[in-house]
C-alpha cells in the first residue's frame, strides 16, 4: 500500500484546522452552507463585541484594583503604547530584520522543497522509503534543536534562518509529492501523445497540474518558518520582532511589552491572511 | 472464459502478485538501511576528519556513552518526570478547554461564525511570545510552562473537535433524539463517541505543540525538566551530552505520541 501523502491525519493541519485543498477538503466554510448578509453580520458583531466587552472588563477590573495592575497593564496603556514602540522601538527596522529572515528561510523551503519532492516522485523506491521519514519530521520538534544550531551557526541570522528552514522544509516536500502524483493520467498521456521531452512535460503539464496543491505545502511550510523566525528570535534575543518582546519584557515595560505581543499576533493573522487569500486565488485551477 | 472471471479472479490478476510485494518490501527496507548507514558513516568520517570542530560532531561511540551516562543517571528521569508532568497537566487543562469550546462551536452555527475566526487565525501565531505575559502570571516555576502548554494545545483541540463535531453523520444524531437522550448523553453516547478520530488527531497534534510550548519555556527560563538539561548542557558546551539530551526527547515525543493514538484507538495504516 502506498504511503499517504498527507502529513496531517484526517486533512487537518498544524493547529487542526481542515488542510485545504487535502484530497478534495477545502476549508471549513464547506461544512456549512453559504450563510445570508444578515447571518454573516450578526455573528461577526457578536464576535468583536465580546472582545470589545472583555477589554473593557479588564480595564475596569484593573482600575477597581480586581486585577493587578504590576501584571496586567490597563487595556487603554496599551493601545497608547502602540505609538511608542512603533516610534521609539524601530518597529519598522525589526519587522524588516524579521521579514528578511523568514523570506531567506521561505525562498529556501520553495526552491529545496519542490526540487525533494520531484526527486521523490520521480524515484518511486526513494519515496517508498523516506516518505515516512519527512513526514514524522514535519511533526517532530526540530524548533528544539536551536541550541545545536547555535552551536553551529553562533548566535546569529544564519542560525534564525536554518531553524525557520529545517521547520518549514517537509511540508514542502510533501505536499509537491502530493500534487505531482495527483496529475491526471490523460493530461499525462496527452503530454506523451504530443511527444513532450521530460523537461516539456514537467514545465507544461506536471507544475501547472500541481501548483495549487504545492502551493499549499509552500503555505503551510511558510507559517511554520514564521512561528520558528520569531520564536527563535525571542529564545536567543536576536534579530526583529522576537527579540523586541524579549528586550521589552527584560526592561519590564509592561504596556510596551504587551503591544509589541499584539503587534507580532497582527502580524501572524496578516501574513495567514494574505497567504490564504493567494491559495484560494489559486485554486480554481485545480 | 476467461473474459467474464469472478470477482475474485478479477481481484487476484489487478492486485500485485505477493513475491513482487515482498520484493518490493524488501527492496525499501534495505534502501533504508543504506540511507542510515550512509548517515552514520558520514557523521563518523565528519568527526575523524576535523573538518568541523570536533566537539561539534562527537563520534558516535562517544555520542552512546553520553546516552547511557544518562540513562542510567536517577537525575536525568527527575528531569524527564518534571516536563511530562507539566505537558500532561498543561494538555489537561488545554484539552478540556479545547474540548468544551471545540463541542460549542461545532453545535452552533452561529457562535461558530461569531468565534471561529478568532481561533482559526490565532492558532498560528507562534505561542513562545506569550511567555513573558506567562511568566508575570503563573511565575517561574512549573505554572508557565503549564500554561505554555495550555495554551499551545487549546487551539489544536478546539478546531479539530468543532470541526469533528460538524462531520458527524446526521443519522446518529437523529438516533439520539429519537430516544430522547439529554444533553450530557448525547455528548457522551453520540457525539464523543462519533468523532473519536478528530478528537484523538486533535490531541495528538496538541500534544506535538504543547511539548514544544513546555520544552521551549524551560530552555528559556526554569531550573529544571529536559529543556533546561538542553540549555545546560550548550552553555557548557558539553555537545555529546546534548545530542544523547535530543536523542532522550524525540524518543520521548515519539513515545508520547504513539501512546497516545493507542490509547484513542487510532492505528495508521
Amino acid at each position: 500500500m502506498r504511503a499517504s501523502t498527507s502529513f496531517f491525519p484526517c486533512g487537518k493541519d498544524v493547529d487542526g484546522r481542515d488542510e485545504p485543498g487535502h484530497d478534495g477538503v477545502v476549508g471549513r466554510e464547506n461544512h456549512m452552507t453559504p450563510p445570508s448578509l444578515r447571518d454573516r453580520v450578526v455573528p461577526a458583531a457578536l464576535g468583536l463585541g465580546t472582545i470589545v466587552v472583555a477589554i473593557l472588563a479588564v480595564e475596569i477590573l484593573i482600575r477597581a484594583g480586581w486585577i493587578n495592575g504590576f501584571i496586567v497593564p490597563l487595556p487603554s496603556d496599551v493601545a497608547m503604547s502602540f505609538g511608542k514602540v512603533i516610534a521609539e522601538e524601530n518597529i519598522l527596522g525589526r519587522f524588516r530584520a524579521t521579514f528578511l529572515e523568514a523570506f531567506a528561510a521561505g525562498a529556501m523551503i520553495t526552491v529545496v522543497g519542490v526540487l525533494l519532492g520531484l526527486l521523490l516522485y520521480r524515484v518511486a523506491l526513494l519515496r517508498a522509503a523516506t516518505e515516512t521519514w519527512v513526514a514524522a519530521l514535519a511533526s517532530a520538534p526540530t524548533v528544539l534543536l536551536y541550541p545545536l544550531f547555535l552551536v553551529i551557526f553562533g548566535r546569529s541570522a544564519s542560525t534564525i534562518i536554518m531553524m525557520g528552514f529545517v521547520a518549514g522544509l517537509p511540508p514542502v516536500i510533501l505536499k509537491t509529492v502530493e500534487g505531482l502524483a495527483g496529475t491526471r493520467a490523460v493530461l499525462i498521456n496527452v503530454g506523451r501523445s504530443l511527444k513532450l521531452t521530460p523537461t516539456q512535460q514537467f514545465v507544461k503539464i506536471l507544475l501547472p497540474s500541481a501548483l495549487p496543491t504545492i502551493f499549499v505545502g509552500i503555505r503551510l511550510g511558510l507559517i511554520f518558518t514564521l512561528i520558528n523566525v520569531v520564536g527563535v528570535e525571542f529564545l536567543i534575543n536576536f534579530g526583529g520582532l522576537g527579540q523586541l518582546i524579549n528586550d521589552l519584557f527584560e526592561r519590564y515595560e509592561l504596556s510596551e511589552t504587551y503591544a509589541a505581543i499584539c503587534f507580532v499576533i497582527l502580524v501572524s493573522v496578516l501574513f495567514f491572511v494574505i497567504t490564504e487569500w493567494i491559495e484560494r486565488w489559486l485554486r480554481p485551477a485545480q | 472464459m476467461a473474459a467474464t472471471g469472478t470477482v475474485s479472479d478479477r481481484a487476484a490478476r489487478a492486485a500485485p502478485p505477493r513475491g513482487r510485494l515482498a520484493q518490493g518490501g524488501t527492496r525499501v527496507t534495505l534502501l533504508r538501511l543504506a540511507i542510515i548507514a550512509m548517515v552514520l558513516i558520514t557523521w563518523e568520517a565528519l568527526a575523524y576528519s576535523g573538518l568541523l570542530y570536533r566537539d561539534v560532531v562527537p563520534r558516535l561511540e562517544v555520542i552512546a556513552a553520553a546516552l547511557w551516562t544518562l540513562l542510567i543517571a536517577p537525575d536525568t528521569w527527575r528531569h524527564l518526570g518534571v516536563t511530562g508532568y507539566e505537558i500532561a497537566v498543561g494538555l489537561l487543562i488545554g484539552g478540556v478547554s479545547g474540548l468544551l469550546v471545540g463541542l460549542l462551536l461545532g453545535a452552533n452555527r452561529a457562535l461558530a461564525r461569531a468565534y471561529e475566526a478568532y481561533l482559526y487565525y490565532l492558532g498560528p501565531t507562534p505561542k513562545i511570545i506569550f511567555f513573558p505575559v506567562m511568566i508575570m502570571w503563573f511565575g517561574v516555576g512549573f505554572g508557565s510552562k503549564i500554561a505554555m502548554a495550555a495554551i499551545s494545545c487549546f487551539f489544536p483541540i478546539a478546531l479539530s473537535t468543532a470541526s469533528g463535531m460538524r462531520q458527524i453523520d446526521k443519522v446518529l444524531i437523529r438516533v439520539g433524539k429519537s430516544f430522547r437522550l439529554n444533553a450530557w448523553q448525547m455528548t457522551t453516547k453520540i457525539y464523543l463517541p462519533a468523532m473519536r478520530a478528530p478528537v484523538v488527531n486533535g490531541i495528538r497534534l496538541g500534544l506535538g505543540v504543547a511539548l514544544i510550548g513546555a520544552l521551549l519555556a524551560e530552555t528559556r527560563l526554569s531550573s529544571q525538566g529536559v529543556g533546561y538539561l538542553i540549555i545546560q548542557a550548550y552553555s557548557v558546551f558539553d555537545m555529546p551530552r546534548m545530542y544523547a539530551m535530543l536523542i532522550i526527547l524525540f524518543v520521548f515525543a515519539i513515545g508520547a505520541n504513539a501512546l497516545i493514538t493507542k490509547l484513542g484507538g487510532l492505528h495508521r495504516s
